[in-house]
């Protein structure tokens, strides 16, 4: 089928885990919000983990269109 | 419960992901020309996708909610349902049933019990499956609804049709294909989302060791970690923290109330084949791979997140129940809620108690009395805090926000499927908390979509195209394909309307969904391996099946439970006022009751159909069972592939990792 899902999935990870990391910054010293994750601020952590892997899933799809499967 | 309060990151994330999902329908439309591309996605999926569906497909069925609830209240036991249950079913199909579902060529089960069988087995199949879909749906969605309601203060039939709405569009636009590319997405949005959940809660007890300890402590009391429908009862140490030694130690030393042999045999081989091996909604996922191989791969790939699935579903329910034992930070579970009509009754009563004076369980009485036999006992209240509740109102007078919630903290049933989010309110700041609520969206929508998809192609290939329009031409099929999804979401919302109205309609159609599917593997097994079975023997042995497990469930119970809707009501057909049963129709619990039900409708499916094919003349030659049959089909070539990527091998790799989970958590 014409699209490859690693494009969508590889955007939309990349968008949410830049949105968290932003926001995990602009909410760092919200000391009462983050005793909830025990003090880490998960979001910066968590932020950076879905951007990996939406990059990684963007990198899939990049390198799935040079070397098209052969079927 | 209070409604959680959103911040705007937690729309921002939870918008971004609905329009993702809106846009692969839309993306996906231009490919949508023939009814197959739209009904069976032209076979041309790629494996990794197909076997990732293939699990999310399964995922919505209420598993997050529900598996977390069962991690609480039977500890690691629960894992039975994936190291048992799924993943040996899961080798099963791959190694030996794909090969005959794909080469047949057949675009969905019933098909296939056509092309093995005849026409009488097809129908039987795809009406019960049909009328099952639609309600699976309707079920599944009711209880998004309901959670959307209790826990963000969403109007009920807003949540309803607006995520009824979303599943719409994009399926509507891409067909199955855009189901399974959603469902892929939507498989890593729940890992994703519930991932830091599960090592939040880890870290916050202290680890796996920790974890363990405290376990034993609620085996010890489990009452006492808000269990409370356990009774006064103990169990021994190891009760939640191992999967086998309590099940070998018989029945009343698990939580479960099971056995070791309904256990293997009534889940592990009957129910569990039955639905992974013959339930189309997840055999057609890997019916859409795009070829043979990848087929046959589709649910083995699935098997491996499926084996590993237990830390992110059940392991946030044990470590509920750890915290709760010991009040860690003022945890509870979360009790049941009470809702606008159950406080119109309680407030009056308070208030009246307070100006009456009434201290201790006089109280209590007094509340219980307003609330009528029923709910009382649906609530469970707890004596001291109702008696605190009105000896502070009467000191001095409290708000109604503040009695609405002493109230409901009162309340002493525990609200299982409450627990799952109890821990994400607890450990979700905002931002991971909107994450995680889209994760517990994704896990809904993609099971309607995967139902609302395996119903419209059995509507319109099964039984329109099979029985009411045949020969019209591909176009006609794809309206009709596009007609019934949306037909099959509208009856699905009248679904959800009838299971919120009317409570008892949920347990009378699992009830249902038991029946039907408990003897449908013995079906498959002998159609498949047995060519001497005839198709009278099938659609005898069906029907015989599904009676059987009716009639079962009609003259035994389980301990507690009132005869009636739960099992036994035969008897009381029969003798007026009779109360209880002969102890040997007894069973320890809710769960023993329906997997030895399994045992005997599969025992007589199998034993009517073989017995019936005897007696009947064949009506299929050899020639025309090819590729049906194992003994005559050729055997697949798999040249071209090394050794270690055959299914047989792949197969036999997953097994012994499932054997050596078994072992780690005996």
């Amino acid at each position: 089928m014409g699209l490859d899902i690693r494009w969508p999935i590889g955007f939309m990870f990349s968008l949410v885990g830049l949105l968290l990391v932003i926001y995990g910054a602009a909410t760092n010293s919200d000391v009462e919000m983050y005793r909830r994750s025990l003090g880490a601020n998960i979001n910066i952590i968590w932020g950076i983990v879905l951007l990996l892997f939406g990059a990684g899933m963007l990198l899939g799809a990049v390198l799935g269109r040079k070397n098209p499967p052969k079927s | 419960m209070q409604p959680i309060h959103l911040a705007w990151i937690d729309y921002t994330i939870l918008i971004a992901y609905t329009v993702f999902v809106i846009g692969i329908g839309f993306a996906l439309k231009r490919y949508m020309k023939t009814s197959s591309d739209f009904l069976t996605s032209g076979r041309s999926i790629p494996t990794w996708v197909t076997g990732l569906a293939f699990m999310a497909a399964n995922l919505g069925a209420l598993e997050l909610v529900g598996m977390a609830a069962s991690g609480a209240k039977y500890g690691i036991a629960t894992a039975h349902f994936y190291w048992v249950g799924a993943i040996p079913a899961m080798v099963f199909l791959a190694v030996f049933m794909m090969p005959f579902y794909y080469g047949s060529k057949a675009r969905s089960v019933p098909e296939y019990l056509k092309m093995r069988f005849d026409e009488r087995v097809r129908a039987l199949n795809s009406i019960s499956f049909a009328v099952m879909t639609v309600f699976a749906s309707g079920i599944s969605m009711n209880a998004l609804a309901k959670l959307l309601h209790q826990l963000l203060g969403w109007p009920y039939d807003a949540s309803l049709w607006i995520c009824s709405a979303i599943v719409l569009l994009y399926v509507l636009k891409g067909g199955l294909t855009s189901a399974i590319y959603t469902e892929v997405l939507q498989f890593f949005m729940i890992v994703l989302g519930f991932a830091p959940l599960a090592y939040l809660e880890m870290k916050d007890i202290g680890g796996w060791d920790m974890l363990k300890s405290r376990l034993v402590e609620v085996a010890a009391h489990p009452a006492a970690a808000g269990l409370i429908d356990k009774g006064g009862k103990t169990y021994p140490p190891d009760a939640w923290t191992h999967a086998w030694s309590p099940l070998l130690a018989g029945p009343a030393a698990n939580p479960m109330g099971v056995g070791w042999f309904p256990m293997v045999f009534g889940l592990g081989f009957v129910l569990s084949f039955g639905y992974w091996c013959c339930n189309f909604l997840v055999v057609q996922r890997a019916m859409a791979a795009k070829n043979m191989t990848a087929a046959r791969r589709t649910p083995l790939i699935a098997a491996v997140p499926k084996m590993l699935f237990p830390a992110l579903v059940i392991l946030p329910g044990m470590v509920a129940a750890a915290l709760a034992v010991t009040h860690q930070d003022g945890y509870r579970l979360p009790p049941k809620p009470l809702d606008a009509a159950i406080y119109q009754k309680m407030l009056p009563a308070v208030a009246q108690a307070t100006a009456d004076g009434k201290e201790g369980d006089a109280a209590l009485q007094a509340v219980n009395t307003a609330l009528g036999e029923d709910d009382a006992k649906t609530y469970k209240l707890n004596a001291g805090k109702i008696a605190a509740i009105v000896a502070d109102n009467k000191k001095a007078p409290l708000s109604e926000d503040s009695l609405k919630s002493r109230l409901q903290d009162a309340v002493g049933e525990t609200d299982y499927d409450g627990v799952i989010l109890s821990l994400v309110k607890r450990y979700c700041p905002s931002g991971i908390l909107g994450l995680a609520l889209t994760g517990l969206l994704a896990s809904f929508m993609s099971g309607m979509a995967g139902n609302v998809t395996a119903f419209n192609t059995i509507w319109t290939y099964d039984l329109y195209q099979a029985y009411i329009a045949p020969n019209k031409s591909d176009e006609h099929y794809a309206w009709m394909g596009r007609a019934v999804t949306i037909a099959g979401i509208l009856l699905s919302i009248v679904c959800a309307y009838l299971v919120s109205q009317w409570s008892n309609a949920m347990d009378i159609i699992q009830l249902v969904f038991g029946f039907v599917n408990a003897p449908l593997f013995a079906t498959f097994l002998l159609g498949m391996f047995w060519k001497r079975t005839t198709s009278t023997g099938a659609f005898l042995g069906l029907l015989g099946g599904t009676a059987t497990s009716a009639l079962f469930h009609a003259l035994s119970n389980a301990a507690g439970n009132n005869l009636g809707i739960k099992g036994g009501y035969l008897w009381t057909f029969m003798h007026k006022g009779i109360t209880d049963l002969p102890q040997c129709l007894i069973f320890p619990s809710d769960m023993a009751q329906n997997f030895w039900l399994a045992v005997f409708a599969f025992t007589a499916c199998l034993a009517l159909t073989a017995v019936i094919s005897l007696a009947t003349r064949r009506t299929k030659s050899d020639e025309e069972l090819k590729g049906l049959v194992y003994s005559l089909t050729p055997k697949l070539k798999e040249e071209g592939q090394s050794w270690i990527l055959k299914p047989a091998v792949l197969g036999t790799l997953l097994l012994i990792c499932c054997v050596i989970m078994n072992i780690i958590f005996w």
